[in-house]
């Protein structure tokens, strides 16, 4: 499998607080990520707030202008590609968004929502066109003239879905798309984007918090944390063998709709770190059971530990835990 | 645990008054919640499990917009028919609440350890030295590191999840008897919901409260209940302790929900599609006729679930469900 | 879980039921004052400038001249209607390069922000600083007076709180995910301001729109009645106000007349205007 966007060491600075006679601060929002998103598959980015996971498809996106590194698209430097120079490419990339309310223009009607990426691309087709997209999504045709706010939550992201696909696009950044709806609707919505997946033969950067999600959709699992890639792998590896202990106490925290998992959970003391004023070293030691000196000293760099399993640890002595084990060890809190 | 249950809810029934005309939020609830135990109430949007938590607390509108009726006894006394006075001596005394977003629950412009001593002065008449003492007590029993250091910040300073101790603090400065937590965990990170569910845990064991903890996450459920109520479309549909539910569901939206979540243990295998419930929950202004989930039901027998309503009977001396063939379909 | 609790408390319901009312009087009272001023001159025996010599102060009600005549004998109400036009007129179009003005500005502010927004909002702000009022005296003095340029002279003094709430509008507006999402379809910055963020600020600026009315009638007027603006024989109810107050004492009705038209159009555009923001948006209510 090629790969259809690289990343390689993409950072992402966002400057707050300065003024006229101070110095503004960096948020390091990403601090270089190199990361491969191959052609036809779902590669999920796991994080939780603040870990930057939400920047890296907007870079990819080129809603943000990168500070460092650079993106490829289908081997092109997108880096600093200009607005009118990005517009042709794209239709090959969309986006799906997490709030299906927010993101839906609340003064169009469904056909002119869906209708939009026709309009700006200048293509035609528009009402014929518009009527399959909403049938490739699950919905109706009388749904083309309503409103959003006379839909249900997930009948809004079916059209938010609809406009990202409408112009077939190769690459569909979806940011947390299922996390705003209700949990009998989620499955649907993960279901529709499998399917869609395989129709179209779409490749799918899928971003999430959710694990159980995750491990379900994805092919490969890349995880962050403040702003670094902290492990990469398939899916199946990473649930099974997690090399990093952010993953195992992210896998471990997830909460699992299984009564007899209650007992297992580790339960990470604080906070992550401000991305402000990050760590000198691993950005994880201050909350890791297993840290060493070593670990403070300089951030460790993603290194293959196993075939196509990449992990930011520098300890490969210890042995963690996973919740596929079978009666994994109880870690006591505190 | 004592065989009386601390909080006795009747027939609670919520209605809106709105201007596209009456809206039935919840119908005819009742459960009782034992010393020291926790209820989940499970549900989705306009389930009705939220304004249930309002209604509990009497929070909601005091107008002709919002009529409740029915009962709701805690230690006898009636929470939705006793004086205003006295209701709010018992709220964030007796009965105490937390909620989802505690940016907007705290004051924004009041250092924290203020907040926490103003809820101990309110409830408890210390004076000024004494509730600060306090605050620092509960705010280390809360898990705030270096308690007595972090009184004089504000809100702002905290995490999502510091600011959400916060909140348990001052719920907890009057020793309450049972706590309401209205999602307390959904805004927070998986990590820091852990270490949420785990102090909430934790604390219990310690004061013997009984707790109604509302979320429509399965998984913190599994985590944390030793009860649950299953509430669709305003109704209460199934009642079972944790464990039963959770291996044999009685009624089909509970099962429909369980097989819907993806499984870890399954990471990796795509084993096809996920088990989905179809369809759309109901809009609490159009609620079907019959059994209100008949519509997305696969066992649905037409001319008999779209036909009659179906009661919330006993399934055996510890499980309630509300579904017409749930004897056949456990069979 | 959200259900979304909608309800009329007791008094707000009230006072929205009272600007409700008060509403539809001023936008009834709009369109009579319009269809008076435009086909009215057409039913009335007089012109507006015909000279009755042997009638001259004919008080209200006295005889043919309905509401009297003026120191030249010239029919009131003819004079009231023509110069109601103007008034109307003055107030319409001066309000549309106001907003026309306005939103342009808000909208590359609000969406373009950085150095250009801070500059252009800063020099609405140093605009605003001048009391409308005396820039406009002074920009008149500088022009010769007529219908033209005090039309334009009141538009260039009337956009600033419209360029205020639209940049306001649009750079809340332009974060949301809706105008993100046309931002990754390739759209250009046109489109996504006349497509996506404008729509969705009609209403303050409809609301601003029937209040710029009721101003730039009364600025109209303001200028008109220090004889800068609008000048005679040309009616227009400032100027017939100048010209009353010699008359004050002896025949009041040429000030009174006028006074009143301009008190009614003025409080109705205001009326109009309170009644649109609770229509339109149950945001602004609080306010």
């Amino acid at each position: 499998m090629t790969a259809l966007v690289e990343l390689r060491e993409l950072r992402k600075w966002f400057p707050i607080g300065g003024g006229l006679f101070r110095r503004a601060q960096q948020v390091k929002a990403i601090d270089g990520v190199t990361l491969d998103i191959r052609r036809g598959e779902i590669l999920s980015l796991v994080g939780e707030s603040g870990s930057g996971k939400t920047t890296v498809g907007r870079a990819i996106l080129r809603l943000l202008e990168p500070t460092g590194g650079t993106i490829r698209f289908e081997g092109q430097d997108i880096t600093h590609l200009g607005r009118a120079a990005m517009r042709p490419l794209r239709r090959r990339m969309q986006l799906v968004f997490q709030d299906p309310f927010a993101s839906l223009n609340p003064r169009h009607t469904v056909e002119r929502i869906v209708a939009a990426p026709l309009a700006i691309q200048g293509e035609g087709g528009g009402r014929q066109r518009v009527m399959e997209a909403l049938e490739m999504v699950g919905l109706q045709r009388h749904h083309a003239a309503r409103y959003p706010h006379e839909l249900s939550g997930g009948q809004r992201q079916r059209v938010g879905i609809a406009r990202a696909l409408i112009l077939r696009p190769e690459l569909l950044v979806a940011d947390e798309p299922v996390s705003a709806l209700d949990v009998s609707i989620q499955a649907q919505v993960v279901n529709l984007l499998l399917e869609l997946k395989e129709r179209l033969g779409l490749t799918i950067l899928f971003i999430s918090h959710d694990l159980s999600v995750v491990g379900h959709i994805s092919d490969r699992i890349a995880v962050m944390y403040l702003g670094r890639l902290v492990e990469v792998a398939e899916t199946g590896d990473l649930f099974r063998t997690p090399h990093h202990p952010y993953t195992e106490a992210l896998l471990s925290a997830a909460p699992d709709p299984d009564p007899d998992a209650r007992r297992r959970r580790i339960i990470l003391q604080g906070d992550i770190p401000s991305p402000l004023d990050p760590p000198p070293g691993c950005a994880f030691a201050g909350r890791c059971r297993f840290a060493l000196d070593a670990c403070r000293a300089a951030p460790p760099p993603l290194r293959e530990i196993a075939p196509g399993h990449l992990s930011a640890c520098i300890r490969d002595d210890i042995h963690l835990q996973s919740p596929l084990d079978e009666g994994a060890t109880y870690v006591p809190a505190g | 645990m004592s065989d009386a249950p601390i909080l006795d809810v009747r027939n609670l029934s919520v209605r809106f008054r709105t201007e596209g005309g009456e809206v039935p939020a919840v119908n005819e609830l009742s459960f009782t919640l034992g010393r020291g135990e926790t209820l989940a109430v499970v549900g989705e949007s306009g389930s009705g499990k939220s304004v249930t938590s309002l209604a509990l607390m009497r929070l909601l509108p005091k107008d002709a917009a919002v009529a409740v009726t029915g009962q709701a006894l805690l230690e006898g006394r009636d929470l939705l028919s006793i004086p205003e006075a006295e209701m709010r001596r018992l709220r964030g005394g007796a009965i105490s609440m937390v909620f989802q977003e505690p940016m907007t629950s705290l004051n924004p412009t009041t250092p924290i350890g203020e907040q926490v001593a103003e809820a101990v002065r309110l409830h408890r008449g210390m004076d000024g030295r004494a509730a600060r003492e306090e605050a620092v007590r509960l705010l280390d029993l809360v898990g705030i590191p270096a308690a007595r250091q972090r009184l004089d910040d504000y809100p702002h300073h905290l995490s999502g999840g510091m600011r959400q101790r916060v909140m348990i603090a001052m719920a907890l400065s009057c020793d309450p008897s049972v706590l309401i937590a209205d999602e307390p965990t959904t805004a927070l990170d998986v990590t820091i919901q852990a270490q949420i569910l785990d102090l909430l845990r934790r604390l219990q064991e310690r004061t013997g409260m009984a707790m109604v903890f509302i979320t429509h996450n399965l998984g913190v459920v599994a985590e944390i209940a030793d009860r649950v109520l299953v509430m669709y479309g305003g109704r209460a549909v199934e009642q079972a302790p944790l464990r039963p539910l959770f291996s044999r569901p009685l009624m089909p939206y509970t099962a429909g929900l369980l097989r819907s979540v993806p499984r870890m243990e399954l990471a990796g295998r795509r084993a096809g599609p996920l088990p989905a419930i179809p369809g759309n929950v109901p809009d609490p202004r159009h609620m079907p006729p019959g059994c209100v989930f008949h519509p997305r039901c696969g066992h649905h027998q037409p001319g008999r679930c779209d036909a009659a309503a179906p009661v919330l009977e006993p399934a055996d001396e510890a499980r309630e469900v509300r579904c017409l063939r749930w004897r056949e379909l456990a069979a | 879980m959200s259900l979304t609790i909608t309800r009329p408390l007791a008094a707000p319901a009230f006072r929205r039921f009272r600007r409700h009312r008060l509403a539809a009087f001023g936008a009834a009272t709009i369109l009579l004052l319009t269809l008076g001023c435009f086909l009215g001159p057409f039913l009335l025996p007089f012109d507006d400038t015909t000279i009755d010599i042997m009638n001259r102060f004919a008080p209200p009600l006295s005889g043919v001249h309905v509401l009297g005549t003026d120191e030249l004998g010239r029919d009131m109400l003819a004079r009231l209607m023509m110069g109601g036009r103007v008034s109307l007129m003055v107030g319409f179009t001066a309000m549309a390069i106001g907003m026309a003005v306005g939103i342009l500005v808000g909208a590359v502010a609000g969406f373009h922000g950085g150095w250009l927004g801070a500059a252009l909002m800063r020099f609405v702000d140093a605009v605003l600083c001048f009391p409308s009022i005396f820039l406009l005296l002074a920009l008149a003095a500088l022009v010769s007076p007529g219908l033209l340029s005090i039309i334009i002279l009141i538009g260039a003094t009337s956009w600033m709180d419209v360029a205020r709430i639209v940049e306001g509008q649009v750079k809340s507006l332009r974060e949301r995910d809706f105008a993100v999402a046309a931002e990754v379809l390739g759209a250009s910055d046109a489109r996504i301001i006349v497509h996506e963020l404008v729509p969705n600020a009609v209403a303050p600026i409809v609301v601003a729109a029937t209040l710029n009315v009721a101003r730039a009638i009364l600025l109209e007027s303001y200028v008109s009645f220090l004889g800068y603006g609008i000048q005679p024989p040309v009616p227009s109810w400032g100027n017939m106000l100048n010209n009353a107050q010699i008359y004050l004492t002896s025949a009041p009705w040429l000030a009174i007349l006028p006074g009143l038209a301009i008190t009614l159009a003025v409080t109705s555009f205001n009326f109009l205007g309170d009644g649109l923001r609770d229509a339109l948006d149950p945001r602004m209510r609080a306010r």
